[in-house]
C-alpha cells in the first residue's frame, strides 16, 4: 500500500485532498492516536478512518448531545460573526486601533464557523446563517409581535460605539459561558479532538472578552470599569432579558446572570451568577476566603461560571430577527 | 510532504515511536516526555544510546489520575502565584515601583486571582496536594518592564509566558480528566487565565490578544484555535521556573 498514491489518486478527483488533509495537522494528528496501536494489518483501517476524519464524516458518531453543543456554538458564532461584520461596514464607527482589534476578532469568529462545520459535517451543520437572521437590536422584527428595541443604535448599520461596545461585551461573555458549559458534554465524545477543539474556541473568546472590556474602557491603560475580567457587580447587567419562553430556562436572564441550576451542586451541572464564590464539589471551597489579603472582588473574578443551553438559547433569542426561528 | 513518506507505509511493531516522526507538533510535544521515545527516534543518529540519561527521570511524577491533572494545575497555579506576589510587593527600583495606575491595577488583581487559584486546588485536593513547588525566578528581572531578548526577561514578559502557558495547559489537558466536575473545574479558571493573558500582551503591544503564537489565526488555513500544549511540553517550560526537587513530570498525560 502506498499512502502517498493514494492521496495522489484522490487528488484527480478531488483538488481539495490537500487542504482535507493538512499533513502538519489533521490527518496526523489522527494518525498520532493510533500510533501506539497500528499495526501493518490494521493499517488500512487505520487510513480509512483518516479519511473519514478528513472529510469531515466522523461527525456521523458523534453523540447526538454533542452535536446539539456544537450546533448552538455554531449560531453563536455566526450571531457575531455579522456583528461585528456590520460594525466594521457601519461608515465611521470603527477607526484606528479599535477597528484593527474587531478585524482580528472577525477573522476568528469566521475561521470557528469553518471549525465546527467541519467538526459538524456539512450534513449537521446545516445552512449558513446569514445577517438577515439577526435584529441586534433586540426588537424581533420579524416576530408576529415585535416590540421595542434594546439597542436602538444597532440597526441595519450601527451608530453608537457605546451600544455596540455593550452589546459586544455581552455576546462575547455569554459565548465563553457557552462553551464553558458545553464541555462536560463534549468530553463524552470518544474522539478527544472535539473536546479539545471546543477548549481551545473557548480561550480564544475569552482573549476577545478581555480586548473588548479594555476597548470599552478606553484603552489598556484606563482605569475605568469595565475590568478585563467579570467583576460580581456585572450581575443583572446590561439590561434585563425576557427569557422568550425557553423552557427551563429562568424567567430573566443575561450574560452574568445565573442559569438553571442555579444552585451549587456539582461543578458540572451548576449554574450560577457571575458573583458565585463557592467552588468544587458540595460543600465546596469559598474562594473570597481562602487565600488571604485579596481585593473584596477578587474571589468571584477568579471564576468564570458556566451557563447551561437552555439559558444561552434564552439570551441568544433576543437577537434573532425571528425568534422562533434560531437557537432551538 | 517531505521526509513522512517512509512512517505510513512502513509500521512496525514500534510503530507507536516511528510515527512520532511524522508530525512536527506532535514530535515537539514528546520531546519534555521520557526519553524511552526519544531513544527511538534518535537510533541510527547516534551510536551511543545506551548513554541517555533521562533528565526528567529524577522530577516528581505529577500521577496518572484526575489527582494528577489537579496537582499539575495546583503547580501552575503556585508558580504564577509566586511570581505575582513577588512583582506586587514591588520595592526600590522594581518595575512595579514605577509602574502606572493601570498596570498597578492589572498586576495586583492578577495577583489575587492566582494565589486564589493555588489556595483554591490544595484546598480541594486535600491529602492528595503533593508538597508545595519552590519557584526559581533567578531568570526574571524585577527591576524591568521588558527585555523579551535579554538574559533575564522583563516581568510583562514573564507574566505573558506564564499567562500563555496556563492557557495553553489547562486546554491540553481537559483531554486526560475523567471527571466532569474537574473539567467544569478547569474551564471556570481557564477563561480568566485567557482574560490574564490577553490584558498582559495588550499591555506589551496593542491588538495582540490573539497572535500567531498562540492562536492558528491564519485566515485562509486557521482554525481559531489555542495552541494547547500536552503536560509534558508544558512541563518543559515550567521545569524552568522551578527550583531543583521541585520540578515536575507528566509522563502518563503525553
Amino acid at each position: 500500500m502506498d499512502f502517498f498514491q493514494i492521496i495522489s489518486d484522490i487528488a484527480k478527483v478531488d483538488p481539495e485532498v490537500y487542504d482535507r488533509l493538512d499533513p502538519r495537522r489533521q490527518v496526523f494528528r489522527n494518525f498520532m492516536s493510533y500510533g501506539k496501536k497500528v499495526t501493518a494489518t490494521a493499517l488500512p483501517l487505520a487510513l480509512g478512518s483518516i479519511f473519514n476524519k478528513a472529510y469531515g464524516q466522523s461527525a456521523g458518531s458523534l453523540p447526538d448531545p454533542v452535536k446539539a453543543v456544537l450546533r448552538l456554538a455554531l449560531q453563536l458564532e455566526y450571531l457575531e460573526f455579522f456583528f461585528y461584520d456590520t460594525a466594521l461596514n457601519s461608515g465611521n464607527l470603527l477607526a484606528g486601533e479599535p477597528r484593527a482589534a474587531i478585524q482580528i476578532i472577525l477573522n476568528d469568529e469566521k475561521l470557528h464557523i469553518k471549525s465546527l462545520r467541519g467538526l459538524l459535517g456539512e450534513t449537521d451543520a446545516g445552512p449558513a446563517l446569514t445577517r438577515n437572521d439577526f435584529d441586534y437590536t433586540g426588537a424581533q422584527s420579524g416576530s408576529p409581535t415585535p416590540r421595542p428595541a434594546l439597542f436602538p443604535a444597532l440597526g441595519a448599520t450601527f451608530t453608537d460605539l457605546g451600544q455596540f461596545y455593550t452589546a459586544s461585551q455581552g455576546f462575547v461573555d455569554t459565548g465563553v459561558r457557552a462553551y464553558k458549559g458545553g464541555a462536560p458534554i463534549l468530553m463524552t465524545a470518544s474522539n478527544k479532538d472535539v473536546l479539545e477543539a471546543g477548549l481551545n474556541i473557548h480561550s480564544v473568546e475569552a482573549r476577545h472578552s478581555s480586548r473588548i472590556r479594555s476597548l470599552r474602557r478606553g484603552g489598556i491603560q484606563s482605569t475605568t470599569a469595565p475590568k478585563s475580567w467579570i467583576t460580581p457587580d456585572e450581575v443583572g447587567t446590561p439590561v434585563p432579558l425576557p427569557n422568550n419562553g425557553v423552557p427551563n430556562s429562568p424567567s430573566v436572564v443575561g450574560p452574568y446572570n445565573a442559569g438553571n441550576p442555579p444552585a451549587i451542586t456539582t461543578p458540572a451541572a451548576s449554574y450560577p451568577a457571575e458573583d458565585n464564590v463557592i467552588q468544587g464539589a458540595a460543600p465546596g471551597v469559598n474562594v473570597q476566603t481562602v487565600a488571604p489579603g485579596v481585593s473584596a472582588t477578587a474571589g468571584a473574578e477568579a471564576f468564570d461560571e458556566p451557563l447551561d443551553a437552555q439559558t444561552v438559547k434564552a439570551i441568544a433569542k433576543n437577537f434573532a430577527r425571528v425568534p422562533s426561528a434560531l437557537f432551538n | 510532504m517531505h521526509n513522512q513518506s517512509n512512517s505510513p507505509v512502513a509500521p512496525t511493531a514500534a510503530a507507536g515511536g516511528l510515527l512520532t516522526t511524522v508530525a512536527r507538533r506532535s514530535f515537539l510535544r514528546y520531546t519534555g516526555a521520557s526519553l524511552a521515545v526519544g531513544g527511538l527516534l534518535l537510533t541510527g543518529c547516534s551510536d551511543d544510546d545506551d548513554d541517555i540519561v533521562d533528565p526528567t527521570a529524577n522530577f516528581t511524577d505529577v500521577g496518572s489520575d484526575d489527582f494528577g491533572i489537579l496537582n499539575y494545575a495546583y503547580a501552575l497555579e503556585q508558580l504564577e502565584a509566586a511570581f505575582y506576589a513577588q512583582v506586587v510587593a514591588g520595592g526600590a527600583g522594581t518595575f512595579f515601583a514605577g509602574a502606572t495606575a493601570a498596570e498597578k491595577a492589572i498586576l495586583t488583581d492578577i495577583r489575587d486571582h492566582e494565589a486564589i487559584h493555588a489556595a483554591f486546588f490544595k484546598a480541594a485536593l486535600g491529602a492528595k496536594a503533593l508538597p508545595a513547588r519552590v519557584p526559581d525566578f533567578s531568570s526574571i528581572d524585577f527591576n524591568v518592564r521588558t527585555a523579551p531578548n535579554a538574559a533575564k526577561i522583563g516581568v510583562l514578559d514573564a507574566a505573558k509566558a506564564f499567562e500563555d502557558l496556563g492557557v495553553a495547559a489547562y486546554n491540553g489537558a481537559g483531554r486526560f480528566v475523567q471527571d466532569a466536575n474537574n473539567l467544569a473545574l478547569a474551564g471556570k479558571i481557564v477563561s480568566v487565565e485567557a482574560r490574564h493573558a490577553a490584558a498582559i500582551r495588550e499591555l506589551l503591544s496593542p491588538n495582540t490578544f490573539v497572535f500567531s503564537d498562540v492562536v492558528d489565526i491564519d485566515p485562509n488555513s486557521g482554525t481559531g484555535m489555542e495552541r494547547s500544549k500536552r503536560p509534558p511540553q508544558v512541563l518543559e517550560i515550567a521545569n524552568k521556573y522551578l527550583a531543583e526537587g521541585s520540578k515536575l513530570r507528566a509522563p502518563s498525560f503525553a
